[in-house]
């Protein structure tokens, strides 16, 4: 299902928390959580983005649906800008992106029935008339495999897996064209989490959706992803196709990563050689100088502590940010 | 082998609205709860009907002997202009109902307001309002009632008004907390992801997640009103007489002529406290009903418990059953 052009282009994107204290509650610091990150997702494929928790991964995202307010960069959807859009603009292009969320318990109403809860964005676009409501409740539900009878129930009737699917259901209901995924599965039962999938997959097979997939487990992403981008302390360090990645990460921190991915044979398990990175991931408040990573990089020369990497192509569209590669 | 299911599925729960089922589990948990709520009920039903229920009006003087002990005519008596005590104070409960109802009602939305600004929008916003409640909370409240009225002058408008600011400020700190407290919630954020706009998601998903403390801050705050209308009639800044408030009744007749005629300050005063007491009984009630944390040993999870321990035995009988069964 694929289709040529960008659908989502992220410029140079930079969000900074800052860190209030005093009575007068001044800015003392910032939370670089996302420190510059371009990339682009094309339409009709899943950009898969993976990176330790506190990494940035789950702002980017935010950033990309305006729930977010940017500290700098661009963001262009079908090629125009929405990082200005203010008030009723931003309301309607939120019809055309969608957010999954991680936890299915706290992220719908536990005072709305599971119909009302599927509905409400139609409602709130005016995209539904009074008689088409039921219609349309039972048409979403059958769509992510959840019996339309229970429609009157409320969230908490519902299991983890079945609240996920509302969730889901909630996100198509304005048939956006792009959805952000942040982390949908990781806080599932590993047997939901393959249904999950797979009904993800289904019905970016069937609606046509382009995908942003958060996630920080290694094998889902690979299953889902046509593109992984690995992301770093509020940076991008290595982006390619899935397959590339899997075959042949580049940076040094791609590479400690994968090797952490458990094999299910113990043969190749205990042969291959596990890199174990020491320490802890630096304070997003005052991020290493030169590359992010050096500060735990076994591989780490002096020019990694003193100029940033930029990403750069090393053929056949892996983009990598590492001064030795 | 059958499906073992995690939690036994006795019946299939009804569906009722929130306020429906609290009523419920109020009549059926909460005996102290019920009895305050008959009394409040009466009040309400007592109230409402004052005009036919009363044998005389509250102002028709010379209807029996002057301070009067109980008659068949006068079954209470009577106070120092020959009014009719029952009478009266039977017109008294339709005061005391008015003022609290109104009152909490002014309260209650006054609070709802200022708990949701300061709630929802946090940062500068909630720190003005905040400091001016702090400032607010620190004047006495019996000084500041008087204050307000004698600015405002006497009658029942003024009392009511008075009171309801009075207490709808103070109470906006508890509506600020329940708002804080599902500020967090991801469904918050999911509804402004879905292009909810701000006055749809304090409606729509804020507002019936807090009805709870709201419903239990009414409830609190009609105690509370009755009895200060009761304490600023008697102080006489409260409503003016001949209305008949039951405060005003204790002052007036009650404390001169407690002497020579006791019942004038007994009854009234036993009718203020019996109906503050129901009213606080019936809000205790409410608010461990809806706040999972102070239920009781007689409470909803008791009989869940109940019920699970009741059908895992029946389980682990049909096993050992089972395995009875296999041996032979």
């Amino acid at each position: 299902m694929k289709t040529d052009g960008d659908l989502i282009q992220v410029r140079e994107l930079v969000k900074y928390f800052p860190v209030l204290a005093g009575v007068l509650k001044r800015k003392v610091a910032d939370i670089k959580a996302v420190d510059g990150v371009s990339f682009d997702i094309r339409n009709g494929e899943t950009l898969g983005l993976v990176g330790e928790s506190g990494c940035g991964k789950t702002t980017v995202g935010r950033c990309i649906l305006r729930l977010y307010d940017i500290t700098s960069g661009q963001i262009l959807f079908e090629k125009t800008g929405i990082t200005n859009l203010k008030g009723e603009q931003l309301r309607r292009m939120r019809r055309d992106m969608q957010l999954i969320f991680q936890d299915p318990y706290a992220s719908l109403d536990p005072r709305m029935t599971a119909g009302d809860i599927i509905c409400e964005p139609l409602l709130v676009h005016n995209m539904v008339k009074g008689k088409e409501y039921r219609a349309k409740v039972a048409e979403l539900m059958k769509m992510v495999e959840l019996e339309p009878r229970m429609e009157d129930r409320c969230p908490h009737e519902f299991s983890g897996g079945q609240r996920q699917r509302i969730g889901i259901a909630r996100a198509l209901a304005t048939r956006p064209k792009f959805i952000v995924c942040d982390e949908p599965v990781s806080a599932l039962d590993v047997s939901i989490q393959s249904q999950i999938i797979s009904l993800l997959m289904r019905l970016r097979q069937e609606l046509a959706l382009t995908y942003l997939f958060i996630a920080h487990d290694l094998s889902v992403v690979r299953h889902i992803s046509d593109r992984v981008a690995v992301m770093y302390l509020g940076k991008i360090m290595e982006i390619t196709d899935s397959d590339e990645l899997y075959a042949h990460p580049l940076h040094p921190y791609t590479r400690a990563l994968l090797s952490a991915v458990p094999i299910p044979d113990p043969k190749i398990d205990r042969e291959r050689k596990r890199i174990l990175l020491s320490g802890d991931v630096p304070s997003p408040l005052l991020p290493p100088p030169g590359c992010r990573f050096h500060t735990r990089c076994w591989m780490a020369k002096d020019i990694c502590k003193e100029s940033l990497p930029e990403l750069r192509n090393v053929g056949s569209s892996h983009w990598v940010a590492c001064h030795l590669v | 082998m059958a499906r073992v299911e995690a939690f036994p599925v006795v019946e299939e729960t009804k569906r009722r609205s929130f306020l429906a089922d609290l009523l419920i589990r109020l009549v059926k948990e909460k005996p102290l709860g019920t009895i305050g709520g008959i009394i409040v009920l009466l009040l309400l039903i007592v109230g409402v009907f004052a005009g036919l229920m009363a044998p005389y009006g509250y102002n028709d003087i010379y209807v029996g002997p002057r301070l009067s002990a109980p008659s068949p005519e006068n079954l209470l008596g009577c106070d120092q202009l020959g009014r009719d005590l029952l009478s009266r104070i039977i017109y008294g409960a339709r005061i005391s109902l008015i003022v609290g109802l109104s009152v909490s009602a002014i309260a209650v939305i006054l609070s709802t307001a200022i708990g949701f600004v300061s709630g929802y929008f946090g940062g500068k916003i909630d720190m003005v309002i905040q400091r001016f409640v702090d400032a607010w909370l620190s004047i006495p409240p019996l000084f500041l009632i008087l204050a307000l009225i004698a600015v405002a002058g006497p009658g029942m408008l003024q009392v009511i008004l008075v009171l309801g600011i009075l207490f709808g400020i103070g109470q906006s700190r508890i509506v600020r907390g329940a708002v804080i407290g599902i500020r967090a919630n991801t469904y918050l954020e999911a509804a402004t992801a879905i292009g909810c706009g701000t006055g749809r998601i304090l409606w729509k998903h804020v507002f019936p997640n807090v009805t709870a403390p709201i419903i239990v801050l009414f409830t609190i705050t009609l105690g509370a009103a009755v009895l200060a209308e009761a304490t600023i009639s008697f102080l006489g800044f409260g409503i003016p007489p001949p209305m008949p408030s039951w405060g005003g009744m204790l002052s007036e007749a009650g404390r001169r002529y407690m002497l020579m005629a006791p019942h004038l300050a007994l009854w009234p005063g036993l009718f203020l406290a019996v109906v503050v007491y129901g009213i606080n009984m019936l809000g205790d009630a409410f608010r461990d009903l809806v706040d999972p944390r102070l239920r009781g040993g007689l409470g909803r999870y008791d009989r869940a418990r109940k019920m699970i321990a009741k059908a895992s035995t029946n389980q682990a009988g049909e096993v050992m059953d089972e395995q009875l069964k296999n041996k032979k």
